[in-house]
């Protein structure tokens, strides 16, 4: 297995870059900070220039000052690894891009990098403010794709990045690509997911441990999220919504784009949506992401025991899918008496074929499970 | 002159129960002068001036000379202005003005006005309890308190209504009869709330159905206007009538509190305090102890709405007491216990505009959406056994027919509490069982498979297994079965209460 290993000038650019955080986000922030993969394919010279001139010598000096054993010490003490574009853990998927990353700082398992081929990772992004529909299909998405043998990468934020990552835990290996140093843990209530995925799966980013998040820092792991997978799904995202930024840098590289599709009349699907009108992949589950990635023949394995549920079961899973979530609701739309249709939900939900929120609403999940209990 | 010293007794209320308190009077030579002693509140000390006015008022001589006031026990804390009474006979005594000998098996509670007229006070009740068991032969009090008093056996009534009829009493020339106890009323007033009012919600009806037959807590989850209010308003017509037992501490409870009305309340008591409550508000605090919003609803329901705008802290102080059946109030002064066995019913929105995330038009931020739901999965959550959520109700449901009325599913859940007092006893409900009793219901062989099955893939806490089990045993009461059965406990898992979002 290839080793972390990094020069010292490609770790000095990453150093830089924090160095430059408050002054590229004064350049950078106009919509949204989307400019900034573009300023990342400058030099460190052009870099400096335009995005602090006047304490431009000062800045280039300094980090130009840092010794190879101090920046060492200083991944040590963050209990984290570097490799740079010269060295052989370097993905080859992320040298396809003109504003690739100089180095990656990460934290957990570098093994996950190793032989990393784009074909074999898939991104999922979304929306923070995510629904209850798009948070459960992200953790089946990543969950399936996990189990299926693809590296998951998100971002780990709030809402479907979140879920994304924990449904791939559940399964198998994810990468989270974040906008801050990999030793810091932002959100900050997502310091649980980011342990555990430190301990189970692999923390990637091109900033250096200790480094704080700003606008600018996620339109560029953006970026490498897009770089590091052959496709990228997007579950929601409302019109104008970062996630979108990751799906326009993916198509620049040539990517498959997948979009998860949604009521029409939901705002949260309002971006993959318009992205499946304009050709993206239809995406409505994992296998629908291998198809597309690998082509038809890779089969998830899932058997269908929905007929084999007793009828009224049958009905009451029938009107959740019919976008039922109260148990009113469904007691109304069956004509069951509430109390049958309250044991019908908690069968169904003990079979896996629901979940239900902390609200008492009740959701259809992605794949049915595949236990043999007959209740 | 020589030294005259008189006593009286009377009572001072601390929270809900009456301190026996001993009136002292010395009447001294010297300057003109009147003191109160024994760590009396400001309304104590007024008693002064009104006594002073009351007694001139009344014809009779207001002793100029030193007099001391001491309400023993000194180390008590006196409130209120019901002593008032007290000191005016002992003060009369004093001077001689008043030759009582009856006074010494006597209590007397009331306020005066200055015009010598005797005032209500509150907690005669518990006053005229406290007087029996400390061996008084009589209670004299204001008319209007009268009724209240009569309501206990073993002591004589004396209502008055000035300062002199006292004279009457002592030479023995007047006596008031007994007055009529207060009447007990219709557990259910013919103008409350009806259930037929909740249109349609079939599943929110049989949520406080099974949460009235069990005194299981309820949490409703919906958007506003969706019936959630309206529902728990209704509860208390539901649920089964106030034993004879239970009446009299309700109110007990409501005269310390000065809302006691016209009769001894036959339905239970509903609370519905606004969200800004503080926690002493809530369950009771402040020097002298006042009973909080917990314990007025002893028996009863306690209805908390928008439960995620409480303060944290009133929440926070609800476990314990929720959990024991009262609420332990410690105090420099010492430590009081106010009864509190209530069943908690709550209301929320889904997210802080209250549309529900699925809603387009909701505009809360993922951060909020999450602190406000981080409430509901908070501290009290752990305490709630049924969740239901509630939909905006349909056109059709709003338009339609009125729903079942109070009465015929009270009838039910009538029955199914008689089935558990046969089984715990007197006045116990399914939702106290202990962990010990939840897991000594019978349990039928399907029913156990289920729980297990749910135990085992969602890796329930003992908490919510117990929880489970008393739902369930509930739902088998109000179904009339011997054990429980499998479609009893699928339901009990359905309306359970989620740990984890």
């Amino acid at each position: 297995m290839a080793e972390p290993d990094a020069c010292l000038e490609c770790l000095r650019r990453s150093w830089l870059l924090a160095a430059l955080g408050p002054y590229v986000e004064r350049i950078a922030t106009g919509e949204a900070g989307s400019r900034s993969p573009e300023l990342l394919r400058l030099s460190n010279e052009e870099l400096v220039e335009v995005a602090a001139p006047k304490v431009a010598g000062q800045l280039l000096a300094r980090v130009a000052a840092l010794g190879e054993e101090r920046l060492n010490q200083e991944l040590l003490m963050a209990d984290c690894w570097a490799c740079c574009r010269h060295g052989d853990l370097y993905p080859a998927a992320l040298r396809d891009a003109a504003d690739a990353p100089w180095v990656l700082i990460g934290r957990g398992d570098p093994g996950l990098l190793d032989g990393l081929e784009p074909f074999g990772a898939v991104t999922i992004v979304g929306a923070r403010r995510a629904t209850s529909y798009g948070r459960e299909i992200a953790r089946e998405l990543g969950r399936e794709l996990a189990r299926a043998g693809m590296v998951v990468v998100s971002g780990m934020a709030f809402g479907i990045d979140g879920c994304a990552h924990r449904g791939a835990l559940d399964g198998g290996r994810t990468i989270a690509v974040l906008g801050c140093g990999p030793d810091v843990a932002y959100p900050a209530s997502h310091r649980g997911l980011w342990r555990q995925i430190c301990d189970q799966g692999l923390v990637l980013s091109e900033l250096p441990p200790g480094a704080s998040p700003w606008k600018w820092t996620f339109p560029a792991r953006n970026r490498i999220m897009a770089a590091l997978a052959g496709m990228t799904v997007v579950v929601e995202a409302a019109k104008r919504s970062g996630s979108l930024i990751t799906m326009d840098l993916a198509a620049d590289l040539g990517r498959d784009l997948g979009a998860v599709p949604g009521p029409v009349t939901s705002r949260a699907s309002a971006g993959p949506n318009a992205l499946l009108a304009s050709g993206a992949h239809v995406i409505r589950d994992a296998q629908d992401v291998l198809d597309a990635m690998l082509g038809p023949g890779r089969r998830l394995e899932r058997p269908d025991p929905v007929a084999a549920l007793d009828p009224d079961l049958q009905a009451v899973l029938a009107a959740v899918e019919a976008g039922e979530s109260t148990c009113d609701a469904v007691a109304t739309v069956t004509g069951l008496p509430a109390a049958s249709s309250a044991a019908a939900l908690a069968r169904l939900e003990l079979l896996g074929y629901l979940t239900c929120s902390s609200l008492g609403t009740y959701s259809r999940t992605l794949v049915p499970s595949t236990s043999k209990a007959s209740l | 002159m020589p030294v005259v010293l008189a006593t009286a007794r009377t009572f001072t209320l601390d929270g809900i129960f009456a301190r026996p308190v001993r009136v002292e009077v010395d009447v001294h030579r010297g300057l003109p002068n009147f003191t109160i002693v024994g760590l009396p509140d400001a309304a104590v000390r007024e008693a002064r001036e009104r006594v002073r006015a009351a007694l001139v008022n009344c014809g009779f001589e207001f002793p100029l000379r030193r007099i001391v006031v001491n309400l023993a026990p000194a180390s008590l804390r006196k409130a209120g202005p019901g002593m008032d009474l007290a000191i005016a006979a002992a003060l009369l005594s004093a001077s001689e003005q008043l030759r009582w000998e009856g006074l010494a098996d006597a209590a007397l509670v009331g306020e005066l006005a200055l015009d010598g007229a005797t005032r209500p006070v509150y907690g005669a009740l518990a006053m005229a309890e406290a007087a029996r068991q400390g061996g008084a032969k009589a209670i004299v009090l204001p008319a209007e308190n009268g009724a209240e008093a009569a309501l206990v056996e073993g002591i004589e009534v004396v209502p008055v209504e000035g300062l002199g009829q006292l004279l009457g009493l002592a030479e023995g020339e007047w006596k008031p009869p007994r007055p009529e106890p207060l009447p007990l009323l219709p557990s259910v007033a013919a103008d409350a709330p009806d259930l037929a009012d909740l249109r349609g919600q079939p599943h929110l009806r049989h949520a406080l159905e099974v949460a009235a037959a069990g005194g299981h807590s309820l949490l409703m989850i919906g958007p506003p206007g969706a019936g959630k209010s309206l529902a728990a308003s209704r509860l208390p017509s539901i649920l089964p009538p106030l034993a004879p037992a239970e009446a009299l501490e309700v109110a007990r409870i409501a005269s310390a509190c000065g809302r006691l009305g016209a009769g001894l309340p036959g339905g239970r008591p509903f609370r519905a305090p606004h969200h800004t409550i503080s926690a002493a508000g809530l369950v009771g605090g402040g020097q002298p102890i006042r009973a909080g919003e917990i314990t007025i609803a002893h028996r009863g329901v306690l209805f908390l709405d928008e439960l995620c705008e409480f303060r944290r802290d009133a929440l926070e102080a609800l476990r314990a007491p929720l959990e024991s059946g009262e609420v332990a109030i410690a105090r420099v002064s010492g430590q009081r216990s106010l009864p509190c066995r209530f069943m908690l019913v709550a209301a929320a929105n889904p997210c802080p505009c209250g549309r529900g995330e699925a809603d387009p038009d909701c505009t809360c931020s993922p951060y909020e959406v999450q602190r406000y739901q981080g409430k509901l999965s908070g501290a009290l959550a752990d305490r709630i056994d049924v969740l239901a959520a509630v939909r905006q109700p349909s056109a059709a449901d709003i338009g339609g027919a009125p729903g079942e009325a109070s009465a015929a599913v009270r009838e039910r859940v009538c029955a199914a509490r008689e089935r558990q007092e046969h089984r715990l006893g007197a006045g116990r409900c399914n939702g106290e069982m202990t962990p010990a009793e939840a897991r000594g219901c019978p349990l039928s062989e399907g029913g156990a498979a289920l729980l297990a099955e749910l135990y085992s893939r969602q890796r329930l806490s003992g908490r919510a297994h117990d929880r489970a089990l008393r739902l369930a045993q509930t739902l088998t009461d109000l179904a009339g079965l011997g054990e429980i059965g499998e479609e009893q406990m699928a339901q009990a898992l359905q309306m359970r209460r989620r740990d984890h979002g």
